[in-house]
C-alpha cells in the first residue's frame, strides 16, 4: 500500500449491494471511513463526516476480487511483470488482493524472500499482495519446504505454482507437516510423465493440428492421487486449477466425504475452448490445456452448484520472446488478473449464475480458505471493494492493459461489463478513466 | 448477359500450407496442372519461364536430401532463381527464431519460401509475418501437403481414378505429416482411407478424420488398392512406442505374407527414405508392385504444378 494521507470517506448512494457472506443483494448504499466500512446495504447509516458522495446510479457494488491465482515476474523477470504492474492491472480490475506464486527466479521458498515479496508490496502496490511460498524446496518437488517460518514471514498458502509433486511421499508428507499449522496446499495436478511431451488437450483437434495432446487422466489421476492423501493426512488440499468434468466429480465425491479439499478453475477454462486454439494461437497455450466444450460447460456447471470454490485468473504474463514460436515450443500462460472480473460476468450474462454465486466464487470463498480479511462488505471489514457497470460494452485492446505483459485470450473480444471504481482500504486505487493509459 | 469467363486457374491462393481446406476442385486442378508437367520434365529442354525473375528459397530447419532436391529442380526448371538454406545447425544454435529467420529473409525479398520445420504450425507462423508465398514442405507432426499431392498423382495415374478405392496407411500414423495430408486429400478425392498401426501409435480420434483405424494388418490391408507405408523413426522402436525393431516387423513391416492380404493388384508406396527391413521388405520395396521410384519423378512434376499455381498469384509490381 501507499501510505500517503488517510483516506477521504467515502459514501457510494443508490448502488445495489451484493454481499455472499450476507446473502446480500439489494439496492442500498455503501460507506466507508478510516478504511473500514461502516455500513453496506439498504437502510439509515450516517455519512461519515467530510465524505465524498458518489451517486452509484444503481451500479454494482461488491466485495473486491480475491485471485488466488497469479504468477509475478519479480524476482527474476521483471521484464514481463513486476509485483507494482501487476497490482496496478489487478486494480484496474477490480481485484483488492491477489496471491502471487512462488515461480519466480529466486523460487519464494525461504521466509527473506516472502518477507521480501511482502515489503515490496507495501512500497508499490495499490492492492493487497499475499505471497504463496513454495510446497517444496526450489520448486523441485523433492524436499517440503520450511511451512512454519514462510507462515510467520506471512505465507497465505504452499503451492510448487505450475509444477505438480510428482512423489507420492514427498505429497503425503506435505499434506500431513501442512495440518500441523493448517496451512493450505495448492497444487497444480497434472502428471508429468502422462503428459509427455503434450501441449493441447488430447483429441480430435490436437490431431489435426498434428500437436502432442495431454490426456485429461493426467489431471484426474494426480487429483485422485492427492485426494486420497488428504484423507490419509487430513491436510487441507486446494486442487489451483482444474479443467476437466471427471475432475469435477472426484472433488464433488471428496466433499461429501467430508474431506477438506477445494478447487478452483481459471476464467479461461470456464469461457474457452480447444477450438479457441485456431491456427496456432500461442496466447490459447495454457497449462492446464483448454479443454474441449462439454469440460467448459461441466466447469460452469461445477461454478454454479458450488463445487468450484473459487475463480481465479491464473495470470501468467509471457512476453514475446515465450509466445512468438511455434505452438510447441510458446510458452504457455495467458495474462488475465484485469479481466477476471469482466469476463466472469459472462456467466451471470448467460443465466448460469447469480451475481451473488458469482462474488462468492471470486471474493468469499478464496479469503475463507486463505484465512485473510476481505471478501465481505460487513460492516467492520476492511473497505476492500469493486463497483461494477455489469452491462457497459466495450471491446479488449491488449495496448489498454495495465500488465506489461499483452498475452490476453481475449483479445478483440467483446465483454460487458466495466470496472468503475476499486476501493482498497478505503482508498480509491482505480477509477475508471482517470487511471487508464489513454 | 456475357457468357461466363472460363474459370482460369481453380487453384488461386498465396499460399499452400495444408491440404486441409481445400476442395476436391482445387486438388484436382493442381493434379492436371502437375501431369502437364511431367511432359515438360520429360522433355530434352526441360525449361519453362513463368518464375523467370523470381526467387525461390528453400528453408530446411530439417535435413531432407529427398525434398529438398524436388523443390530445387522444380523451380529451377520453372526459370526461378533458387536458393537453399538449412538452418538445422549454424542459427538455431546461436538461439534465433524461427520469427528472427523469417525476417531476415523477408529483407531478401523471395517471391517464394518453401519451409520444412519440425514444429507443428510453423509455415502458418511464417506465411503470418512474411510478404511472400509461402509453401510448407513439413510442419511437425501436422501436413506435409505436396507429398499428398504427388501421392494422389500417382495413385491417379497407375489406377485411373481415386474414387472408391481402398487406400491402407500403414505405421507411424501418430508421428506422421504424411499421413494427415493424405487422409485429408484421399478422402476428399473420395478414396476409402484406412490407417493400420498399433495402439501406440495412432493418435487420439484419428477415426473423426473420416478414416478406420485398425491394429491388425490382416484386416486393415484386406482388399486394399494402395498400401502405403509410413517411416518409422529408429528411436520410437527402442521400447517408447514399441518394443523393437524385430518386433514391429514382425507385425506391421510388409512383407510377401502381408502384402497378399489386400488385392492382387494392390500397389505399395512409401514416401521415402526407406527403412529396409524395419516397415518393409526389401524385395517389396523393389518389387513389381512398388511405385517407390514413381513418387519421386512424380514429387518434382507436383511441386513444379504447385509453384507454377502461386505464381499466378504472386504480385508483379
Amino acid at each position: 500500500m501507499t501510505d500517503r494521507d488517510p483516506p477521504r470517506p467515502l459514501v457510494l448512494q443508490n448502488v445495489r449491494v451484493v454481499d455472499p457472506a450476507r446473502q446480500l443483494d439489494a439496492m442500498g448504499a455503501v460507506a466507508v471511513a478510516d478504511g473500514v466500512i461502516r455500513h453496506a446495504g439498504p437502510g439509515d447509516f450516517a455519512a461519515p463526516d467530510g465524505a465524498e458522495i458518489v451517486d452509484g446510479r444503481g451500479e454494482i457494488v461488491g466485495p473486491g476480487v480475491i485471485d488466488m491465482c497469479v504468477f509475478i515476474g519479480e524476482p527474476g523477470a521483471e521484464h514481463r511483470e513486476t509485483l507494482g504492474s501487476a497490482a496496478r492491472s489487478a486494480a484496474a480490475g477490480g481485484v483488492t488482493a491477489i496471491v502471487t506464486m512462488p515461480d519466480t527466479e529466486p523460487a519464494i521458498d525461504d521466509a527473506a524472500l516472502v518477507d521480501f515479496i511482502a515489503r515490496r508490496a507495501r512500497d508499490r502496490a495499490p492492492v493487497h499482495i499475499y505471497p504463496a511460498a513454495a510446497l517444496t524446496k526450489g520448486l523441485e518437488g523433492r524436499e517440503i519446504a520450511e511451512f512454519g517460518l514462510l507462515r510467520e514471514a506471512g505465507a497465505v498458502a504452499f503451492t510448487d505454482g505450475r509444477r505438480t509433486v510428482m512423489n507420492a511421499l514427498v505429497m503425503r508428507r506435505a499434506l500431513g507437516y501442512a495440518r500441523d499449522f493448517d496451512a493450505l496446499i495448492m497444487h497444480h495436478a497434472a502428471d508429468q510423465n502422462l503428459a509427455g511431451a503434450g501441449v493441447m488437450n488430447e483429441g480430435e483437434t490436437a490431431t489435426r493440428l498434428g500437436l502432442p495432446g495431454i490426456p485429461r487422466e493426467a489431471e484426474t489421476m494426480i487429483l485422485d492421487r492427492d485426494i486420497r492423501l488428504a484423507a490419509l493426512t487430513g491436510g487441507r488440499y486446494h486442487a489451483a486449477q482444474i479443467s476437466c468434468a471427471a475432475s469435477l466429480d472426484a472433488i464433488r465425491k471428496a466433499k461429501a466425504d467430508g474431506l477438506r479439499v477445494t478447487c478452483g478453475v481459471s476464467i479461461n477454462h470456464l469461457t474457452l475452448n480447444e477450438n479457441d486454439i485456431g491456427p496456432y494461437r500461442t496466447f490459447f497455450k495454457l497449462s492446464p490445456p483448454l479443454r474441449h466444450e462439454d469440460d467448459r460447460l461441466a466447469m460452469v456447471a461445477g461454478v454454479a452448484d458450488g463445487t468450484i470454490d473459487v475463480i481465479v485468473s491464473s495470470h501468467d504474463p509471457q512476453d514475446v520472446d515465450t509466445k512468438r514460436h511455434p505452438f510447441a515450443e510458446a510458452a504457455d500462460g495467458a495474462v488475465g488478473v484485469e479481466t477476471l472480473l469482466p469476463v466472469a460476468l459472462r456467466l451471470v450474462h448467460n443465466g448460469d449464475v447469480d451475481y451473488v454465486r458469482l462474488f462468492r466464487a471470486l471474493s468469499t470463498r478464496p479469503a475463507e480458505l486463505l484465512g485473510i480479511p476481505g471478501g465481505t462488505l460487513a460492516p467492520g471489514s476492511p473497505a476492500d471493494l469493486v463497483m461494477i457497470d455489469p452491462h457497459a460494452p466495450w471491446v479488449l485492446d491488449p495496448d489498454a492493459l495495465h500488465s506489461r505483459s499483452k498475452n490476453t485470450p481475449f483479445d478483440g473480444a467483446k465483454i460487458e461489463g466495466r470496472v468503475l471504481r476499486t476501493v482498497v482500504a478505503g482508498r480509491t486505487v482505480y477509477e475508471y478513466g482517470r487511471d487508464d493509459p489513454r | 448477359m456475357s457468357p461466363a469467363p472460363a474459370p482460369l486457374a481453380s487453384f488461386a491462393r498465396r499460399h499452400l500450407l495444408g491440404i486441409a481446406g481445400l476442395s476436391r476442385a482445387e486438388i484436382t486442378a493442381l493434379l492436371d496442372m502437375a501431369e502437364t508437367a511431367i511432359e515438360v520434365s520429360r522433355q530434352v529442354e526441360k525449361k519453362k519461364t513463368v518464375l523467370r525473375g523470381r526467387t525461390l528459397i528453400n528453408l530446411f530447419f530439417e535435413a531432407s536430401t529427398r525434398t529438398q532436391s524436388s523443390f530445387e529442380i522444380a523451380g529451377k526448371r520453372l526459370g526461378a532463381d533458387v536458393m537453399n538454406m538449412s538452418v538445422g545447425g549454424s542459427s538455431v544454435k546461436k538461439g534465433e527464431t524461427l520469427l528472427d529467420t523469417a525476417i531476415t529473409l523477408n529483407a531478401m525479398h523471395p517471391d517464394i519460401l518453401v519451409v520444412r520445420h519440425h514444429a507443428a504450425g510453423a509455415a502458418e507462423l511464417l506465411a503470418q509475418k512474411v510478404g511472400c508465398s509461402v509453401v510448407n514442405a513439413g510442419d511437425g507432426a501436422h501436413e506435409h501437403p505436396t507429398q499428398a499431392l504427388l501421392d494422389a498423382l500417382t495413385i491417379r495415374r497407375r489406377k485411373g481414378r481415386i474414387e472408391g478405392l481402398i487406400v491402407a496407411i500403414c505405421g507411424d500414423v501418430l508421428h506422421s505429416r504424411v499421413a494427415r495430408s493424405n487422409i485429408i486429400a484421399l478422402t476428399a478425392l473420395g478414396a476409402t482411407v484406412r490407417v493400420v498401426g498399433p495402439s501406440t501409435l495412432m493418435p487420439a480420434r484419428v477415426e473423426r478424420l473420416g478414416v478406420e483405424a485398425h491394429t491388425a494388418m490382416a484386416t486393415g490391408l484386406r482388399d486394399a488398392d494402395i498400401v502405403m507405408m509410413l517411416r518409422l523413426q529408429r528411436e520410437r522402436m527402442d521400447g517408447s512406442f514399441v518394443p523393437s525393431v524385430r518386433e514391429y516387423f514382425r507385425f506391421f513391416g510388409l512383407d510377401e505374407r502381408k502384402l497378399a492380404y489386400a488385392k492382387p493388384d494392390a500397389l505399395v508406396m512409401h514416401p521415402g527414405p526407406i527403412n529396409r527391413g524395419v516397415e518393409i521388405d526389401s524385395a517389396i520395396a523393389d518389387g513389381p508392385q512398388s511405385l517407390i521410384r514413381e513418387q519421386v519423378e512424380m514429387g518434382v512434376a507436383t511441386r513444379m504444378a504447385v509453384l507454377e499455381a502461386l505464381a499466378a498469384q504472386l504480385k508483379n509490381d
